[in-house]
């Protein structure tokens, strides 16, 4: 790590930034004129008043520490990154202080959802997982990963990397269309690409990926220069799913609530299981509970009990899944104008 | 006693973060708001049970305002006997950092103000510690990716912490974060992480006369185009 600081020091901006795109974006961050790339960053600096830096709180001879910390961090991230094979939950009480009946233990790929009444305590089993509770969570729960305890550091270094969130209340404000969107996320986690070759022809990589992923697990099609703003309830979740799926290197997916509409649930939750992913979705639909491996039942603020998917249950599933044809078959053409009869349904 | 700067832009959810945070302690946290003109916060901590002073800075730079007051705070919060004592400050030029070497210093953003926005904040959020993020519960996890990752430019060595105001969810490991400070015991001869804004110029002193008659002082002329 060190080698950044040998680096900032001796090397000519140019062959840095092209060593590490990254420092191109640090440097227009700092809202600096041009600097002259065939000089070190601190030769550079020298042409720019120290007033203007001033006026940022910058001064010259701190920037390339900040440059070769910006650096480390992002380096340090990605490698933080851990993969993550097993999950386990130790049980802790619940509202009135009860012991928990059971604790949990998912593995990479597979699927869990969460069922109760509202208020039963779902969001909080999520927010325990998320900040990696260790028995210091007003439920008492401890989260293991690959069956070891979470130490202080690391879960502070952890915190908002491990776990990736999607919920109906998410929307898209940034003002960018959809590729211009995917480039930005591809940029800020250093995933590499061909700036400019996408969506203008083939060979967008992990960008067209992500793109025609969302695209077919939206119910309707959208454009790669369609603004993100604009896109349907539907359309934002496939995008957001797909994403997450293959930017996003959070090992785990909580789900809060997907909604029926417009986005195919059941090709959703596969894709991100296919990407080794844990999955979690708390839920009230039924087509989505049984789809789970398991299914954890909540009940005043603790695990009441989790349940395998019964052979029965996948059979029923067909049946609900058969419904739920029905109805798309029925919404779909009273959206295009049709008439519906009951021979139809 | 523990002490913490909370700085950040008008309306990113401070007081919301601060409440979170003194629900899930059982240590006993005091606020000094420091303020502009209003503020409707003094209710919202009484109904906590949070013991607070507000100041407003009316006419005075609020970043010179804080300087001249955070000590009678300190020693306010000593004689109400607490654990934990935090200042909150909207940094209202974006240039402001009311953090103090040697104590811990957090900044609150929200990932609704867009993704640009850690790239327009200056030092208040560059010398922070700590940067709490909040309302990523409405926005995309790409985006709140990308959020992270321009706070990373800015600040290299910050713990990113999100919180959601709503729920506190997040707020508890703040919470773990501030009791591993050190203790602040006073803040005499003890250093602002960055300057305050200079302003000494006829209209620090009342004036209000557009023209460059009534313009005197330290001033700046800005550059523009044909």
């Amino acid at each position: 790590m060190s080698d950044y600081r040998s680096s900032i020091a001796a090397w000519p901006l140019r062959r840095l930034t092209a060593a590490w795109p990254l420092v191109d974006d640090f440097l227009l961050n700092l809202n600096l004129p041009a600097l002259d790339g065939r000089k070190t960053l601190a030769a550079a600096l020298g042409d720019v008043s120290g007033e203007r830096l001033e006026e940022f709180g910058l001064r010259a001879e701190d920037l390339p520490e900040q440059l070769a910390l910006f650096l480390e961090a992002m380096t340090r991230e990605t490698a933080e990154t851990r993969a993550v094979e097993r999950l386990t939950l130790l049980a802790g009480r619940d509202k009135s202080g009860q012991p928990e009946a059971v604790g949990l233990d998912i593995r990479a790929g597979e699927v869990v959802s969460i069922v109760g009444p509202t208020g039963s305590g779902k969001s909080r089993l999520l927010a325990d997982i998320e900040c990696l509770a260790q028995a210091d969570t007003p439920t008492g729960r401890q989260v293991l990963i690959n069956g070891a305890a979470v130490g202080e550091d690391e879960r502070f270094r952890l915190e908002g990397k491990i776990v990736a969130q999607l919920s109906q209340n998410m929307n898209f404000v940034m003002d960018l269309t959809v590729a211009e969107f995917l480039e930005m996320h591809a940029r800020s986690r250093a995933i590499p690409f061909t700036a400019g070759a996408w969506p203008g022809r083939a060979g967008g990589g992990v960008l067209e990926l992500c793109f025609v992923c969302a695209n077919a697990l939206a119910g309707e099609k959208f454009q790669p220069d369609t603004k993100v703003t604009q896109l349907s309830g539907g359309q934002s979740r496939a995008l957001m799913i797909a994403d997450t799926a293959y930017m996003s290197r959070s090992p785990i997916v909580l789900i809060d609530e997907i909604e029926n509409a417009g986005v195919n649930r059941r090709e959703a939750v596969a894709l991100l299981t296919r990407q080794e992913k844990i999955v979690l979705i708390s839920t009230h639909d039924p087509l989505l509970a049984l789809s789970a491996d398991k299914r954890v039942v909540i009940r005043n603020g603790g695990v009441a009990q989790v349940l395998e998917t019964t052979a029965a249950e996948k059979e029923s599933l067909k049946a609900l899944e058969e419904l739920d044809q029905t109805l798309q078959t029925a919404r779909d053409r009273l959206r295009s104008g049709g008439r519906l009869t009951p021979d139809l349904l | 006693m523990k002490m913490v700067t909370v700085a950040g832009p008008p309306s990113s959810g401070k007081t919301s973060v601060i409440l979170r945070l003194a629900a899930g302690m059982e240590e006993k946290l005091g606020v000094v708001k420091f303020d502009c003109l209003t503020s409707f916060d003094r209710q919202r901590y009484a109904e906590a049970g949070v013991p607070v002073q507000i100041g407003f800075s009316g006419k005075f730079c609020p970043d010179h305002f804080f300087v001249n007051n955070v000590e009678g705070g300190l020693h306010w919060g000593r004689r109400q006997g607490l654990d934990i004592l935090v200042t909150e400050s909207a940094g209202l030029c974006n240039r402001c950092s009311p953090h103090i070497t040697g104590v811990l210093g957090v900044c609150v953003i929200d990932c609704l103000s867009g993704v640009h926005t850690p790239r327009k904040i200056g030092p208040m959020l560059k010398l922070a510690d700590v940067v709490a993020v909040t309302k990523g519960d409405v926005v995309s996890q790409a985006e709140r990716e990308v959020f992270a990752f321009n706070i990373r430019q800015v600040n290299g060595k910050a713990r990113i912490i999100f919180i959601n105001g709503i729920t506190g969810q997040g707020a508890f490991l703040l919470g773990k974060k501030i009791l591993a400070a050190e203790d602040t015991d006073a803040l005499t001869d003890r250093r602002l992480r960055f300057t305050t804004p200079a302003a000494a110029c006829s209209y620090c002193t009342g004036e209000i006369r557009i023209g460059k008659n009534y313009q005197m002082g330290m001033m700046r002329k800005m550059e523009y185009g044909e």
